[in-house]
């Protein structure tokens, strides 16, 4: 089962952390895929927060291609960090070309758009690039947003990390996402890869999920630029995520309500039980019916981890306020690794009820039960 | 019989019929009772007379003839009196002397079923025991990547919705301008589907309704029945279990004066109203309930005079245009109840279910939509219609399943499939599967009769008289000589018997495919069948 890990930290620090955790949790991964998701960036993105960020893989062609392509848009560079690899790539890993993340100054008439508009242009472009690029084998696109750098490849996360040289202090983050892929059930294919991510929210999954075609289908049908891809059963996860609290304008912790509603019996003394009854009802295709566990982050820097009742082994969080670090990881050996400095009776291990969040702050966990009353709505 | 009979086109053998009944005269002690019980009176006492011829040895004497009589049973062979197959005379005879075979290669009495210009009439399904959802497998397990759950003890969640679900963002709006909501029912997947007042016997009606409110005030299973069309009795409809019970009103309006009086003494609202333009056994005809059948109490439930037929015309004579006949009697329907109550039609399946499906979509007041297959079951239908008219369920259904996800509404408007679903017997796994096509519930009633009362109709062509009355286990009969046969209390028992094991076996089906927190609506990924052309048409992976 594939292996997650995830960190937010009040200062940035080095991806390797994450990858070093995916190291010790190594048995639970095959080498079929790495990917990590920064936020929060340090480094040389510090003061370019309102730029968004073009992530990918690209050959030669493919970068001038970019070029061209953002030039007719109206948008200019304005920071490139390009990478590539000058040693050996590891065994099965292919020499693919640059991985690059780019800056961009988004032209002066963007200005008068609405920040959902200027949103749907930046997914619509991430989508235009990364189709154009399946077709001609130029380019592989996976984040197009400000303070977003994705990075994802096949290989052993350390062997790649080093690779890829992912302890450069450029790339340094606050919040981190990382995953081991074992691959299941679908081609190895980085589209497939996690974390997933649309428009400042990124997730990653592990288990299975049974219920993937009738949510995808339910997904694509909302009329959403970006409810696309599906390479892998989880991505519905990110989408879910970004549906619940960007189009219905709800609470992160209301995500727990969409995808695993509780029961009858569970909701009849909740306050807010006829709003969860209908709102059950009305995303029943959304429901996960795992197990799953996700791990997730939202544009402000909250991450968050919840997991299904069927999830027989759950993942933990634990971390250290005062040092201002948090990890959540999908076994404890990854976070023993990660955070060995800290009291591990309050590690928590979120289960059929709880989400557990940590704000940006990284200053607790703060554990919802979805037997607590909601939020107020926005 | 006369013993020179005139030789007529329609003069028949017993070779002639399908139903040939043996008797055997060993064994008979000639009581009487096979030829009493037989409800067509294919049999009847035979007075027998016998030659022999005694020849002595040698040649002075010369032979001489013998007669004796004997009495047994002979088989009519006029086609009105031919043997239906149903075996009653076999379950009363105390010596097993007497049962009827189907022989496959006599077929002369099909063209002579027609007598006085008369076409066939009768009741059951399609004769074909070809079945399509019988051929689809499950075919996604789920055991490492996510372990199969235990279908005794997990829990599921075995309920779907019935009613216009909003969507999520008007859901969101709905509740922060406290504004109206559709009326939205939980109810368990398995409905029992419209058999009206009428059509079954009122000992049948009553065991049903019995089942019903046991299962769901003993067996906590929100199980709902549909009336068909024959209105309903008036102290059902002011009782508590009405909310058990979905009302249906079709072209005859049958009933409809009584019910609509009693709605402001009613106690509870209906569960919905079914508005049936169209059924699968007979696509574009209406109810043929005839004379003898409509007794007094018939006659006082549907609001007519006693003793005439009651053929519902094929269309409502209010309907001049679909949104006429769909739109505003939807409209009609929700507002007699103060919409509090879902409002859904019922169509027979066709090539035009998507034009009535695509006008749902946009009409907030639309509850659901029920399709009924071409293996439908009916009490009276003409024998061509039944054979030849109608649409398969299965493709039907999915075509409407992926209308609906393309116009975002596949959660919202709730299909309901109906239609030879456990034809063979496998009422679980032909569910299922018509789930996971994109049915949000299924509804029965052949095998509700067959399983609750014992029916002996079958897909051979074997009794299938229920339109005549004389149903010889009292399903479907008027009689209270016939029906007597019937207790009621014994089919509440069936009716819990087998809506008990078919909500194992339904968790036997799901929990391999790991679902348990929302039945597994549309999840065509885990369906398979060894058809290519089928698997091509509803989009699932072709096995073999």
């Amino acid at each position: 089962m594939c292996r997650l890990f995830a960190l937010t930290s009040r200062d940035p620090v080095s991806p390797m952390h994450a990858i070093n955790a995916l190291n010790v949790m190594k048995e639970g991964h095959d080498g079929s895929g790495v990917g990590l998701y920064l936020s929060g960036l340090g480094g040389p993105f510090e003061n370019l927060k309102e730029y968004p960020i073009l992530s990918g893989i690209f050959t030669e062609a493919g970068l001038r291609r970019l070029d061209g392509y953002m030039a007719d848009k109206g948008l200019q560079s304005k920071y490139s960090l390009l990478f590539t690899p000058a040693s050996e790539p590891p065994v099965g890993t292919p020499r693919r070309g640059t991985y690059a993340s780019i800056a961009y100054r988004v032209p002066a008439e963007w200005k008068h758009l609405t920040e959902d508009e200027r949103g749907q242009r930046l997914v619509q472009m991430r989508l235009d690039l990364r189709s154009s690029g399946e077709e001609i084998g130029d380019m592989m696109v996976f984040s197009f947003w400000p303070d977003t750098i994705m990075i994802k490849e096949v290989g052993d996360p350390m062997e790649i990390g080093e690779y890829l040289q992912l302890g450069r202090e450029e790339i340094h983050a606050r919040h981190i996402l990382a995953q081991g892929r074992q691959n299941t059930n679908y081609a190895i294919n980085l589209y497939a890869c996690h974390p997933f991510f649309i428009e400042g929210i990124g997730t990653m999954t592990n288990g299975e999920n049974t219920a993937f075609v009738p949510i995808m289908e339910y997904l694509q049908s909302r009329g959403v630029t970006g409810y696309s891809g599906y390479q892998s059963d989880s991505e519905v996860f990110t989408h879910i995520a970004h549906y619940t609290t960007r189009k219905l304008g709800l609470d992160i912790r209301v995500y727990k309500h969409v995808i695993t509603p509780m029961s009858d019996d569970e909701m009849a003394g909740h306050q807010d039980r006829e709003f969860l009854s209908n709102l059950k009802k009305s995303c029943r295709k959304l429901i996960i019916d795992g197990p799953n566990c996700v791990i997730g982050c939202l544009p402000d820097g909250t991450m968050f981890m919840t997991q299904d009742r069927k999830k027989l082994r759950p993942g933990v969080v634990g971390g250290n306020g005062e040092a201002g670090i948090y990890a959540f990881s999908s076994e404890i050996c990854g976070l023993n690794a990660a955070i060995p400095d800290r009291d591990k009776s309050k590690d928590f291990q979120p289960m059929h009820l709880d989400t557990a969040i940590v704000g940006p702050d990284c200053r607790e966990v703060v554990q919802c039960s979805q037997k607590d009353p909601l939020p107020l709505q926005r | 019989m006369l013993s020179e009979r005139p030789v007529t086109p329609s003069t028949l053998s017993r070779k002639d019929l399908p139903w040939q009944v043996k008797w055997d005269i060993h064994t008979c002690t000639k009581c009487g009772r096979c030829t009493a019980v037989c409800p067509v009176n294919a049999i009847e006492l035979g007075v027998f007379r016998k030659r022999e011829i005694k020849t002595s040895m040698g040649l002075s004497a010369k032979p001489v003839n013998e007669f004796s009589t004997f009495y047994g049973i002979r088989q009519r062979t006029d086609p009105a009196y031919a043997c239906i197959g149903c075996a009653m005379c076999n379950l009363v005879c105390p010596n097993n002397s007497i049962e009827p075979h189907r022989e496959y290669d006599s077929t002369t009495l099909q063209f002579h079923n027609n007598r006085g210009g008369q076409s066939r009439a009768r009741g059951g399904r399609r004769n074909s025991s070809e079945s399509l959802l019988d051929q689809l497998k499950f075919i996604r397990i789920s055991m490492l990547t996510d372990p199969a759950l235990d279908a005794g003890r997990h829990e599921f969640e075995m309920r779907t919705l019935l009613g216009r679900v909003l969507s999520p963002e008007a859901q969101i709006k709905c509740h922060q301008e406290n504004g109206w909501k559709p009326p939205v029912r939980e109810i368990y997947p398995l409905v029992i589907g419209g058999m009206s007042f009428g059509a079954l016997s009122p000992n049948m009606w009553e065991g049903l309704q019995m089942g019903v409110a046991y299962l769901n005030e003993e067996m906590n299973m929100p199980v709902r029945i549909c009336t068909g069309e024959g209105g309903c009795p008036p102290r059902l409809l002011r009782s508590r279990f009405l909310k058990y019970v979905i009302l249906q009103i079709a072209s005859g309006y049958f009933g409809w004066d009584e019910i609509i009086h009693a709605i402001p003494e009613m106690k509870e609202d209906p569960c919905a109203i079914e508005i049936k333009y169209g059924q699968g056994a007979k696509p574009g005809d209406g109810g043929l309930l005839m004379w003898h059948k409509v007794n007094k109490l018939i006659a006082a439930i549907r609001g007519v005079p006693k003793g005439i037929s009651l053929p519902s015309p094929p269309t409502h004579q209010t309907q001049y245009s679909i949104e006429e006949s769909v739109a505003k009697m939807i409209q009609s329907m929700s507002m007699a109840w103060g919409f509090r109550v879902p409002v859904y039609p019922k169509i027979s399946a066709s090539s035009t279910s998507l034009a009535v499906l695509n006008n749902l979509v946009r009409n907030p007041f639309a509850a659901g939509l029920a399709i009924d297959g071409e293996d439908g079951g009916t009490g009276a239908a003409y024998n061509v219609s039944m054979n030849h008219m109608g649409h398969p369920i299965a493709s039907n259904l999915r075509d409407c399943y992926k209308v609906l996800c393309l116009a975002g509404a596949q959660n919202e408007i709730p299909l309901i499939a109906g239609g030879g679903i456990g034809k063979n017997g496998n009422l679980a796994a032909n569910a299922a599967a018509l789930m996971m096509l994109g049915a949000s519930m299924v509804q029965v009633g052949k095998y509700v009769m067959q399983a609750g009362a014992g029916c002996l109709g079958s897909e051979k062509d074997r009794c299938n008289v229920c339109n005549l009355g004389i149903c010889p286990k009292g399903i479907t009969s008027q009689d209270p000589r016939i029906y007597r046969r019937l207790d009621p209390e014994k089919v509440a028992e069936r009716v819990v018997d087998f809506y008990l094991s078919f909500d194992t076996e339904l968790r036997k089906v799901f929990a391999p495919l790991g679902r348990s927190t929302s039945l597994p609506i549309g999840m065509s990924d885990g369906l398979g069948i060894s058809d290519k052309a089928a698997a091509d048409r509803l989009d699932i992976k072709y096995v073999i």
